[in-house]
């Protein structure tokens, strides 16, 4: 399998070399229309025109290279959640990068918003991340979850979202090229109109570059397009490959075209990184003319490709293509050399029996919103009355009344201090490295662990110790009457 | 003049040799790499289940107090499997493991008559816990049996198969868990 990720690079490296010579070409006829020469593509012109298409491309694309994934987070607005946050999306995650065996554990977002969609980021390794709405983690079911991440992993792991990045930014020069010289040459007046095309031009020069700035980007475009689609269908492949249970990724290809909550946080450049493009409509499953234009296959095509599916090697997946679309051959012949024989596998047990008895709608909801909230930076402070107050991280005062009983919370402030050496714990058994020491009354009491995890305690905790659940350290309990 | 072209050839050809031996040998060498990594993988994954263990049953001890037969056959199922990870073969171990599952398997199923347990919330993290590392398990042996696969095949192919022999890369073993279905996680219902 890994062998043909490895192949599948090298063809992403000729798309983007074709994409490359084309602009370069475009930014030389151009440079000749502007600077024409007495020799023809031997002048300042022509080679200007070649080093401007270099520098620009170049300075766009390392903007993208180190920037690109912290921008797209932020047009998300996407929060990082930890496994503290929501356990079960973070081992869906780490389940699927096993499965990758990718070395380093993409970070996970969850994106505030009740449509469901999801993407994968990583134009920088060590930069993937994976990320989600909250829409998605409430109403798929753990399989479902399953197979939306399995196809994220899949972007990262064919190194997908480098270079249709980079494709795209050479895809946007080569517009910008074109549509600027064509502005230029129809509605520039005056001095501009004398410039371009000022007579001196050789004509068969002027036309040669009218016509590639009219053809290049469209062609462009369409190529570009195409391979998108390609990509597409390739991580649903390995998505499979992945869970060997395609099942999964269709029914959360259905629920997610069937919503019809639309997404918010997103926009022109963002909406191709989605597993389904918010800008396109999901709902229409015909293939007309606009879809050349399309980045992704129509869901309905790829629904029923996953549906087809008789094993989860890359062979199934292309005769279940062909089967589905009745068009010529989706993979290159070779990358289905490997003949192994794949099988997939049934539902889940646990997952058939949960269907029946899962936990209500609004118990899922509150708990992503819980999720939510933690990953923002909230204090979830319990009271005695039962109630969790859940308090902003911005509140600017040290303790809080609990809007149900009345009594005053305390907001946790480091009051852990690292123990002396050769200090002796009430424990002997205990490794304590923090001690924390209670001020009695019958409340609870929150205080934070030197890694900044809140902890609350029961009034009726009798521990000695108290083991800090985010990074491990235990934590002494001491009783307001043996305080030194 | 003759003679320098035939030794220029010969010299190119034995130039070549040499390359695709080295290609070869470190492309063998990777695959193995591969292959033990993926194995700590499972390793990890399988004690990762066995810690859980102990903290599950502590768990619905208070709550399952007639369940004393079930608890006593996953804690052996878990000290077997854990004996058989220390010193046994790939065999034993994969037959310690599925029989530590079965017993898992047994074990959620009883606590489906206890309602108490099923709505306590350490035992619900437990659980997702358990059903993670299940898969986990899982997706490590999948990638694993992928990889010995890999291995397996360079090994016996001409012409890599001659490099194998000489430098003594062997086979790798498969990882098999006995169950019908390809995988299968403890049966619960939540």
């Amino acid at each position: 399998m890994w062998e043909l990720i490895e192949r599948n690079k090298q063809r992403s490296l000729w798309l983007f070399v074709a994409l490359f010579c084309v602009l370069l070409v475009l930014g030389g006829l151009i440079g000749e229309t502007i600077v024409p020469s007495e020799t023809p593509f031997m002048g300042v012109g022509f080679l200007g025109g070649i080093l401007t298409a270099i520098i620009v491309s170049s300075i766009l694309g390392a903007i993208a290279y180190w920037t690109g994934d912290d921008i797209v987070m932020s047009v998300s607005r996407a929060v990082l959640v930890t496994k503290e946050h929501h356990p079960q999306l973070y081992n869906v995650v780490e389940e699927m990068q096993i499965a990758a065996g990718l070395e380093r554990m993409p970070e996970i977002y969850l994106i505030a918003d009740d449509a469901m969609n999801a993407f994968a980021t990583g134009i920088r390794p060590e930069k993937s991340a994976i990320a989600v709405t909250a829409g998605l983690v409430e109403r798929l079911n753990r399989d479902e979850l399953q197979g939306v991440v399995a196809h994220e992993m899949a972007h990262i792991v064919n190194r997908d979202v480098l270079f249709m990045s980079f494709a795209g930014v050479l895809l946007g020069c080569i517009s910008m090229a074109g549509e600027g010289f064509l502005r230029g040459f129809f509605y520039g007046r005056g001095s501009r109109r004398s410039r371009i095309g000022g007579g001196r031009t050789h004509p068969i020069v002027l036309l040669a570059a009218l016509v590639f700035a009219i053809l290049a980007p469209l062609l462009a475009r369409i190529f570009y397009f195409a391979i998108s689609r390609k990509r597409e269908y390739l991580a649903d492949a390995t998505a499979v490959r992945l869970t060997r249970y395609p099942e999964g990724l269709a029914s959360a290809l259905e629920k997610i075209s069937g919503d019809p909550i639309d997404l918010e946080g997103y926009n022109r450049f963002t909406a191709p990184l989605f597993i389904v493009n918010p800008l396109e409509g999901t709902t229409t499953n015909r293939r007309n003319l606009f879809s050349l234009g399309a980045t992704h296959p129509p869901t309905s095509d790829r629904i029923r490709i996953l549906r087809a599916l008789s094993g989860a090697s890359f062979r199934d997946y292309q005769s279940a293509y062909m089967k589905v679309t009745r068009a010529a051959d989706l993979f290159p012949e070779r990358m289905l050399r490997d003949k192994s024989i794949v099988p997939l596998r049934q539902m889940n047990e646990s997952e058939k029996v949960a269907e029946s008895s899962r936990k209500t709608v609004k118990e899922r909801h509150r708990t992503v919103g819980d999720a939510l909230l933690a990953a923002n930076g909230f204090t979830f402070l319990p009271c005695i009355c039962g109630l969790t107050v859940k308090v902003p991280p911005a509140l600017g005062k040290a303790n809080i009344a609990c809007p149900r009983c009345g009594r005053l919370l305390f907001l946790p402030n480091a009051e852990v201090r690292p123990l002396e050496r050769g200090y002796e714990t009430q424990s002997p058994a205990v490794d304590a490295s923090l001690a924390y020491t209670r001020k009695g009354g019958n409340q609870w009491e929150s205080f934070s662990c030197s890694c900044g995890h809140p902890i609350h305690l029961s009034p009726l905790c009798r521990a000695s110790f108290i083991e800090c659940r985010n990074c491990g350290r235990r934590i002494e309990i001491r009783s307001p009457d043996t305080t030194r | 003049m003759m003679i320098l072209g035939f030794v220029l050839a010969l010299l190119a050809i034995i130039v070549f040799t040499f390359l695709a031996v080295v290609a070869i040998y470190n492309r063998l060498v990777s695959l193995r790499n591969r292959v033990k990594n993926a194995w700590s993988q499972i390793d990890v994954q399988l004690k990762r289940r066995h810690d859980l263990i102990p903290n599950l049953i502590e768990t619905a001890k208070g709550y399952m107090q007639h369940e004393r037969e079930t608890f006593i056959r996953v804690t052996e199922a878990r000290a077997k499997a854990m004996g058989a990870g220390s010193t046994g073969s790939l065999k034993e171990i994969a037959q310690a493991e599925t029989t530590l599952s079965e017993a898992l398997a047994k074990f959620l199923l009883t606590v489906e008559n206890y309602p108490e347990l099923k709505a306590n919330e350490n035992f619900l993290r437990l659980h997702e816990e358990l059903t993670s590392t299940e898969n986990r398990i899982a997706y490590a042996r999948q990638a694993y049996n992928d990889d010995v696969l890999a291995l397996n095949n360079k090994v016996e192919m001409f012409p890599s198969n001659i490099i194998a022999s000489i430098f003594n890369f062997a086979k790798a073993d498969f990882f098999e868990l006995e169950n019908k279905s390809e995988r299968k996680a403890p049966q619960v219902k939540f």
